[in-house]
Order: C-alpha cells, then structure tokens, then sequence
C-alpha cells in the first residue's frame, strides 16, 4: 500500500521485481542505478550471498520529483530468484503497490518463467491480491542472445491477458527505464483512483 | 495519515530521543516505509534502515511463526559504538531505538515501553477515525485525486 506521508509531504511506493532465478532482476536494479543522478537515488543494497546471488533481497529507493508539492519516492526490490528462497519472496511482496515479471528470454528458461509467474500469482494470494488487479508489467529480458523464444510465443506462455510488456538487455540497459515507467506510471494512476 | 496523529507521534519519538539518550529514533511501517524520526537523522541514511529493519522484522516474524511463536517482538543488536533495539508496535508498526554509551539497554528497553503504550493508542484513534469516516461516507482530501498524465509524464523527464 502507498504510504503518504502528510508532514514530510512525501509519497512512497513500493515496485517488486520478480521472475525466475539469474532473469536480470538485479542487473534491471543495477542499470537504474548506474543512470541516475546522486540527487535523485539512494543507495543500492543487495543482501546477497558470496557468489552475487541474491539472498533476501536488492533494495532502491529513487526520487523522481514532485506531484503537487509530493516528494514521490520509488522503493525498487527484487526478489531472490532460486526455489528455496521462497519464505523470503513472500515477505518482499508484503504491500506491494506494482510488480515486475522479469522473464528469461532463452528457450530453455521457459519452463523456469511459468513456473515462476505461478508462485508469484499464489504469493501474491496469498497476501490478498490479485495479480490481475495490480500495477503490473512483463519484462521480457537477454533479447541479445541467441537462443531466444520469439516475442509471441512468450506473450501466449506468460502473458495471456496481453498486458505492457518490453523487450530488454538488462546489461546494456534497452527497455529497463521503459519498463520501469510503465509500472511506475501505473502505480500513480491506481493511487489516483484511490486516494 | 491524519496532521493531527502525526504531531503527537512526532511528539511521543522527540520525548523517546530526549529521556533515552539516544542517537536516533524511529518508526517504520511494517513494508519498509519510514513514518517519523527523531534525534541526529542527517548522518544516517534513514530510507535503506528502515527498509532493512522491516525485512529484519518479517525475516525474524517467519523464524517465529516456524518455531510456532506468534511474533517475537523485541530485537537487539550489540556492536562496538553503537546498539540498535527494535520493537514491534501493536503488530503493525516497527520502534527503532539506536544508541550508545551515552544510554543504556535497561533505560531504552524501560522507555520503549512507555512509549509504545501511548503510540498503540494514537494508532488506534488514527484507525478507528478513518473507519468512522469510511462509514460515514466521507473521503479523504487527496493531493492526487487530481494528478494529471501530464504529471506523471514530468516526473519522466
Ligand atoms: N546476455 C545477457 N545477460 C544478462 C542480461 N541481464 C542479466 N544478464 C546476466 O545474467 C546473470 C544473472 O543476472 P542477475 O541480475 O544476477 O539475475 P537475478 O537472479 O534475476 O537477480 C548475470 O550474469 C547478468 O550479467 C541480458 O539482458 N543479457
Ligand atoms: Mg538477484
């Protein structure tokens, strides 16, 4: 849930970044870091083990400016993506306000992308949303190797109800910013409507 | 959140600072977000603490429901200069006490419960005050019923 903070006139929303193991959810939050101005990001935490897999979570907050003398906050997390670390993938989606579905773009990751997108339904539930309901993007990542799924294909498998989604190299940065405006853009709209 | 609620919150963490000792004091929803501060804040990155004490609290509250505990409600870390001590407000809101020796464990833990006491009751009034309104209709004055696209589009620039 957006928290809006009326005495230090700020606005803070939460976007999860999900998708199956090795995605580049870590890299999208690295790329939006490594782009923006000092006065604009926080710092970029990562609980990760020795091996820059991530543990519990990355962490970013990002201002972006100010609607109607509100500071808007962004707080970008990702979720560690290896099976085991489902306990910790619940508690990140705790009042989350949009999501991000990383997907791997190379064919045999496919297996890997729907199984992932069904936990994040069922985790979703489980908090009480519905994935349907929410501010919600598909990001479509690795366009730059060679082994990957054509676009359609992936739009059947993971994105029947054909909602945004963006082709992206994480690495090298196309389609991280579009998607994060996508999302972002549909998180102010939804606060609009209920606030 | 309500102006009125918030001063006297803001009022319970300045009187928190001041009979504890304390470097700095704050409150954090349970997702992350940093609700009021007291104390020496400008040295601190404020933002990055409270979205780590929120998944400290939810990591340690999954410990807990494992072991077959509801919650365990304080939490207190010991390093070399300073301590920090967390506490969970009414299951919802999180204290966060960070000291050194200028302040003891025993004075903070005696004062965080005081405390605790008058911020469950404020957040109690803050609930029981926005359902009143709910029921009866009223909508809260929102700086973002109007936002505009072009709004949204600026923040983009
Ligand atoms: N070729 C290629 N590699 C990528 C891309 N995005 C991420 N990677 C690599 O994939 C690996 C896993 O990325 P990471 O962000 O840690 O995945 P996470 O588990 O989802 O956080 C790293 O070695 C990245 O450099 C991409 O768009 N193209
Ligand atoms: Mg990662």
């Amino acid at each position: 849930m957006s928290f809006i903070n009326y005495s230090s006139r700020e606005i803070n929303c939460k976007i999860v970044y999900y998708g199956p193991g090795l995605c580049g959810k870590t890299t999208n939050l690295q790329y939006v870091y490594k782009k923006t101005n000092p006065d604009q990001k926080g710092k970029l935490i990562s609980l990760a083990t020795e091996t820059e897999r991530t543990l519990f979570f990355d962490f970013l907050p990002l201002a972006l400016g100010d609607i109607k003398g509100f500071k808007v906050r962004f707080h970008l997390y990702t979720v560690p993506g290896q099976v085991f670390y489902a306990a910790s993938r619940k508690l990140i989606l705790k009042g989350v306000d949009g999501v991000v579905f990383v997907a791997d773009s190379q064919i045999e990751r496919m297996e890997a992308n729907i199984e992932s997108l069904d936990d994040l339904r069922i985790n979703l539930a489980e908090q009480g949303y519905d994935l349907d309901k929410l501010p919600y993007t598909v990001q479509y990542n690795k366009r730059d190797l060679p082994n990957v799924a054509p676009v359609d294909n992936m739009n059947k498998l993971l994105n029947p109800r054909n909602i945004p989604f963006f082709e992206a190299v994480a690495v090298t940065g196309p389609g991280v910013f579009e998607t994060l405006k996508n999302v972002a853009k549909q998180v102010l709209v939804e606060l609009k409507k209920h606030y | 959140m309500y102006e009125e609620e918030f001063g006297k919150i803001d009022e319970e963490l300045q009187k928190l600072y001041l009979q504890t000792n304390a470097k700095v004091v704050f409150l954090v929803d349970k997702n992350g977000q940093l609700i009021a501060s007291a104390g020496e804040t400008h040295d601190i990155d404020t933002t990055s603490l409270a979205s780590l004490t929120a998944g400290n609290i939810a990591a340690t509250g999954g410990i807990a429901r494992l072991l077959g505990e509801k919650e365990f409600t304080i939490l207190f870390h010991e390093g070399e200069k300073d301590n920090i001590h967390i506490s969970l407000i009414g299951q919802r809101i999180i204290l966060v006490v960070i000291f050194d020796s200028r302040s003891s464990l025993g004075l903070v833990r005696l004062r965080v419960k005081k405390v605790s006491e008058a911020l469950t009751k404020i957040f109690t009034d803050i609930t029981a005050k926005s359902d009143r309104e709910k029921s009866e209709g009223k909508i809260d004055e929102s700086p973002f019923a109007e936002i505009s696209d072009e709004d949204i589009d600026n923040l983009f620039r």
